[in-house]
């Protein structure tokens, strides 16, 4: 771990103003993802901005209806919280499919939607990476890359966003807010937020500097039923080799996401329209243009069971 | 003590304490968390100073230049060793790989420096401040390429190859055949306690506190290594977290600590870090194997053959997957063969069940495999090939066997009838549900021991051997075999164990340590009554030590008043004669186990398992119970999951943390039950036991394989039976 200088923020444009003065700078949170890669020195912040201490930690109705989630409510709180459970079913599942009951203790809302990948080639410092040091190349395209994307990835990355959360999120459509340092407040729409990996795969989100995630906020409820499949080869405490995020009504219509797949939570709207006619449609329009490795082509053919599964279960 | 003849009525047979489900006496210990591990040992050593190890960055080629500048100034950097200052190390009889390697680079991870400092983070800081520029070569890392270049090499407990009568002849002329290739991966031990040392040096001495399952070899091992006299290394082990074969023998963190302890003139403690595990320490090596077993149509086994291929680095060893082939079932023509080829990857080594896991896992898919092919139940498949003998060498019978005893039983339990044995046709909700079975079969090895028992004035048995307790319930058992062979409650016993300066014990591996351990206590106690009966003047032939008392005939003793003040001390050892040879020795058991597989995703879970288990006299059915259903654990992660991934560029385990290397949770295994048969077999120790520990694990990754085939109809030889390789021969979904 390198050294580094740390802060707590008092006020959320101060802790973005810290954080645009110093490029090296990073905020923390529940430290569940940051701090491992600390000790790897795969981040290297010279400087931690805390956040802890910001009272962003509420969940609050909105005057259109849905929900504002402070940044800091833990994955526990979000997923335990009434209004959630009832009205946004899809959310609470995906969370509790995700990581373990310690870690979801600590991890915040914000922090799981910034969480870095998975790809063992970017735990591995040795390694080639891109992600980790733009220009040295990507080690899992040729290598393992049984967890990688079969979608929209490039030449420079093929890693995928590990989060279950956010995956619900993109079937959602929320909203992800932030604050500038000079205090006024931007609100960027999930589908917006997160980047394909492109020639830069070392910039994850559309966030500027010193931006600072304050909620994220859900329209108001869209009613269906929801649900969250979750396809891993262990039961529990393994991320997804793929997830689908589906909320359905009562006729046939409705939205659909993939995590586990892509380098975002991955939604395309067209193929929601394809829902009342099947798996198979909607998987088509879904991964149109995909191009997976030989380690993960199976990830298409389960995509569209998994699809075809959280459809049957939908219909109940 | 010699043993060298079956073993009669003793006062174990009493069965007071032993073979009664005592909790681990060292329970408490570990639920409150003092029980002191090698790296938390705080208060064996003041000024403790703090190692950080360093991985080569390539699979094979040599360090061309390391610059240690700016680590060496780092904030509390208190000494750096490598290869170039480390002085003339030797080399160990026990690993393969250096465990210091430079300028020779043999596998990816190997040690090549540690950092010592004042704090663990400066260690780490500092170590990353090393820049090192390698020469990489070309290496070899893909097993199944080198199949052709592979040379025969002998196993464990016997050669590469046997033969008995004409395998060719008769597998060509029998009415049913089976020819299949099976795979099993490269694993890894992934014990949740790392390999950890603390070293200190007291003038030539050396002192190190680890984590070890074998003290007498690890003592010898270093002191080679480092190029002192065996006398002067003392190893002390008290408590392991988990070893599983990884802790045989000496790892890095244990030199490197005394490397480092000597550079920086003051105890240090060194962890490996859990990145480092997979590639730097050894592996259970991945194999190929191929099956041919050829029988009449009633079932009748006649020809069996067994090839395996592994890899090492130059100079290892194979994994012995066709050891229990050997021994199994029965079979006029038989073969085996082992061949070996040199990888460049990390070193293969034992792990649980070494050779034996492997082999059952491809060999009991066989074995359902046939019994498909001839139409007959797998379970009553495996019944009819029974043998009483060893079927290389007739002459040898087991000493007990009840593998039909174990399967006849154990499918009655599970309600193996209601297995359908059409696969794809028993449906539950979204799961398309399976069941399978399988042989356990691992062998009771026989080794010395040995142990110092006292006895003192408060009636306290003190028991001292360097054996370890890998949280296996060593010394829970030892601790009631001396209570019941003295006559004590467990409480009035002390065990002490894992200090090389005690009596050498037959350590934790193979799964024997349980029986010879035990057995050399016994021994021991058996000289300590000798002692008492002679001191108080009683014919020990007849003394009974019983409610803490001696008698004689209308004479009693208390324990206490025997002691006497100075107390009474004996030593003795465990030693066997032939019976082993005479004997085959082993141990049995049947696998049981229902899947659910989603018809959607593929998805295998576990419902249910059961095994039961014959193995000699049991010494604790609780802490025997907790070995066996860990191995089943064990045994479903090497089913459906456990997987060191080679990335055949670079050479290297890819997935090298315990994010990327999974192992079961406890979601993964809602339902499991084990039962032992009883058995006391008379040829393996006075103490009429035998292993257990690995027992559990062996054949239940093929009892798992067969449901999942039972599920879904498809077979899958490749391990692990992972959704990938199911997903296109899946059933359609509805």
């Amino acid at each position: 771990m390198k050294s580094f200088s740390y802060e707590r923020a008092r006020t959320p444009a101060e802790a973005a103003a810290s954080a645009l003065r110093r490029p090296d700078a990073k905020f923390i949170a529940g430290g569940t993802n940051l701090l491992d890669l600390m000790k790897l020195e795969i981040e290297t912040p010279a400087h931690l901005v805390d956040v802890n201490g910001l009272a962003l930690d509420k969940i609050e109705a909105t005057p259109e209806g849905g929900l504002r989630i402070g940044a800091l409510v833990r994955n526990t709180d979000l997923a335990a919280d009434s209004r959630i459970r009832r009205d946004y079913g899809v959310l609470s599942r995906a969370l509790l499919a995700g990581a373990s009951g310690q870690l979801r203790n600590k991890a915040t809302t914000a922090g799981n939607l910034l969480q870095r990948t998975r790809c063992p080639y970017f735990y591995d410092t040795n390694q080639p990476c891109n992600k980790r040091r733009p220009g040295s190349g990507c080690s899992a395209i040729g290598g393992f890359s049984r967890q990688h994307a079969v979608i929209g990835a490039s030449e420079a990355c093929i890693a995928t966003h590990p989060s279950d959360m956010a995956v619900a999120m993109r079937a959602l459509d929320v909203t992800v807010e932030a604050v500038r340092p000079d205090g006024t407040t931007r609100n960027i729409p999930i589908a917006d937020f997160h980047r394909l990996p492109g020639d830069t795969p070392h910039i994850e989100t559309t966030l500027q500097p010193g931006e600072l995630i304050t909620a994220v906020t859900l329209p108001k409820p869209v009613g269906g039923t929801h649900v969250y499949r979750k396809v891993r080869d262990r039961a529990s405490y393994a991320f997804a080799l793929v997830s689908v995020a589906a909320i359905v009504q009562r006729d046939g219509s409705g939205r659909v996401a993939l995590g586990g797949v892509a380098h975002k939570p991955w939604r395309v709207e067209a193929a929601d329209a394809e829902l009342p006619r099947g798996a198979r449609a909607v998987a088509t329009k879904l991964l149109a243009n995909a191009r997976p490795t030989r380690d993960n082509a199976f990830k298409l053919a389960l995509a569209e069971r998994t699809i075809g599964a959280a459809l049957t279960e939908a219909k109940g | 003590m010699k043993f060298d003849s079956p073993a009669t009525t003793n006062p174990i047979d009493r069965l007071k304490v032993v073979g009664q489900p005592f909790s681990r006496i060292d329970g408490p210990l570990k639920t409150t968390g003092t029980a002191p591990y090698a790296y938390e040992r705080h208060d064996v050593a003041a000024n403790q100073a703090y190692g950080y190890v360093v991985g080569a960055a390539i699979g094979k080629g040599r360090i061309a230049g390391i610059d240690l500048g700016k680590a060496k100034t780092a904030p509390g950097v208190l000494a750096i060793v490598t290869a170039e200052n480390a002085g003339k190390l030797g080399k160990g009889r026990l690993n393969t790989a250096k465990l210091l390697g430079g300028p020779e680079i043999q596998h990816y991870h190997q040690a090549i420096a540690v950092v010592v400092a004042e704090t663990f983070e400066q260690a780490r800081a500092a170590a990353a401040l090393i820049r090192v520029d390698y020469a990489k070569e070309q290496g070899a890392f893909d097993l199944a390429s080198l199949t052709d270049k592979a040379k025969p090499n002998a196993i464990t407990g016997g050669p590469a190859d046997t033969a008995v009568g004409d395998f060719a002849a008769a597998f060509a002329a029998a009415p049913v055949r089976l020819d299949a290739r099976y795979s099993t991966p490269d694993e890894a031990h992934a014990m949740m306690e790392p390999h950890a040392t603390i070293a200190a040096w007291q003038g030539d001495k050396l002192m190190l506190w680890t984590s070890n399952q074998m003290i007498a070899w690890n003592a010898a091992e270093m002191a080679t290594i480092l190029g002192i006299p065996k006398e002067n290394v003392r190893l002390d082990s008290p408590f392991v977290g988990g070893g599983f074969g990884g802790k045989l023998f000496p790892r890095a963190d244990a030199l490197l600590a005394a490397l480092g302890a000597r550079a920086a003139k003051r105890p240090v403690k060194v962890a490996l870090q859990r990145p480092l595990m997979f590639n730097n320490t050894t592996h259970r090596p991945a194999t190929i194997q191929r099956i041919r077993i050829g029988a009449t149509t009633d079932g009748k086994i006649t020809a069996i053959g067994h090839e395996s291929w592994s890899g090492d680095l130059a100079g290892g060893k194979a994994d012995g997957a066709v050891s229990q082939t050997r021994l199994l079932y029965a079979g006029a023509h038989r073969m085996t063969a082992t061949r070996l080829a040199t990888l460049d990857l990390p070193e293969g080594n034992a792990m649980r069940a070494p050779g034996e896991a492997t082999g059952m896992m491809a060999l009991e898919i066989a074995m359902d495999e046939m019994a498909e092919k001839l139409g007959i139940d797998p379970v009553q498949f495996r019944i009819v090939n029974d043998t009483q003998v060893d079927p290389e060498k007739p002459e040898r019978p087991f000493s007990q066997r009840q593998l039909v005893e174990c399967l006849r039983n154990g499918a009655a339990r599970f309600g193996w009838s209601r297995r359908n044995p059409q696969p794809g046709r028993m449906r539950d909700g979204r799961w398309l549900v399976g069941m399978g079975a399988a042989a356990a079969f691992r062998n009771n090895l026989l080794t010395k021991s040995a142990a110092r028992v006292r006895l003192d004035s408060s009636g306290i048995v003190t028991v001292e051997t360097d054996m370890t307790d890998i949280g296996t319930g060593s010394y829970t058992i030892i601790a009631q075999t001396a209570a019941e062979m003295m006559g004590v409650p467990l409480e009035k016993v002390k065990v002490r164990l894992g200090d090389s300066a005690f009596p050498v014990s037959a350590g934790s591996g193979g799964q024997w340590g349980g029986n010879n351990s035990t057995a050399g206590v016994y021994a021991a106690c058996v000289k300590l009554r000798e002692a008492i009966a002679q001191k108080l003047g009683f014919n020990s032939a007849e003394a009974e030590f019983a409610d803490g008392e001696v008698r004689a005939g209308n004479r009693r003793v208390p324990l206490t008043q025997a002691a006497g003040e100075a107390g009474i001390t004996a030593e003795d050892e465990i030693e066997y004669g032939d019976l082993a040879k005479k004997y085959q020795q082993s141990t049995f058991g049947a696998h049981f186990v229902e899947v659910g597989v989603d018809a959607a995703t593929a998805e295998i879970r576990v419902r249910r398992m059961l095994a039961v288990c014959a193995a000699g006299r049991i010494l604790n059915p609780k802490t025997a119970r907790s070995q066996v259903i860990g191995a089943m654990t064990m045994g479903v992660g090497a089913a459906l999951m456990e997987e060191l991934v080679v990335d055949r560029r670079a050479g290297f385990f890819v997935n090298h943390d315990l994010a990327g290397y999974e192992v079961p949770v406890h979601a993964d295994i809602p339902h499991q039950d084990m039962f032992f048969l009883d058995e006391t077999d008379p040829m393996s120790s006075p103490m009429k036991a035998k292993g257990v520990a690995e027992l559990g694990i062996c054949g239940v990754a093929a009892a798992v394989a067969n449901a999942v085939y039972n599920a879904t109809g498809v077979r899958v030889r490749d391990y692990p039976i992972t959704l990938d390789k199911l997903l296109e021969r899946m059933p359609d979904v509805g």
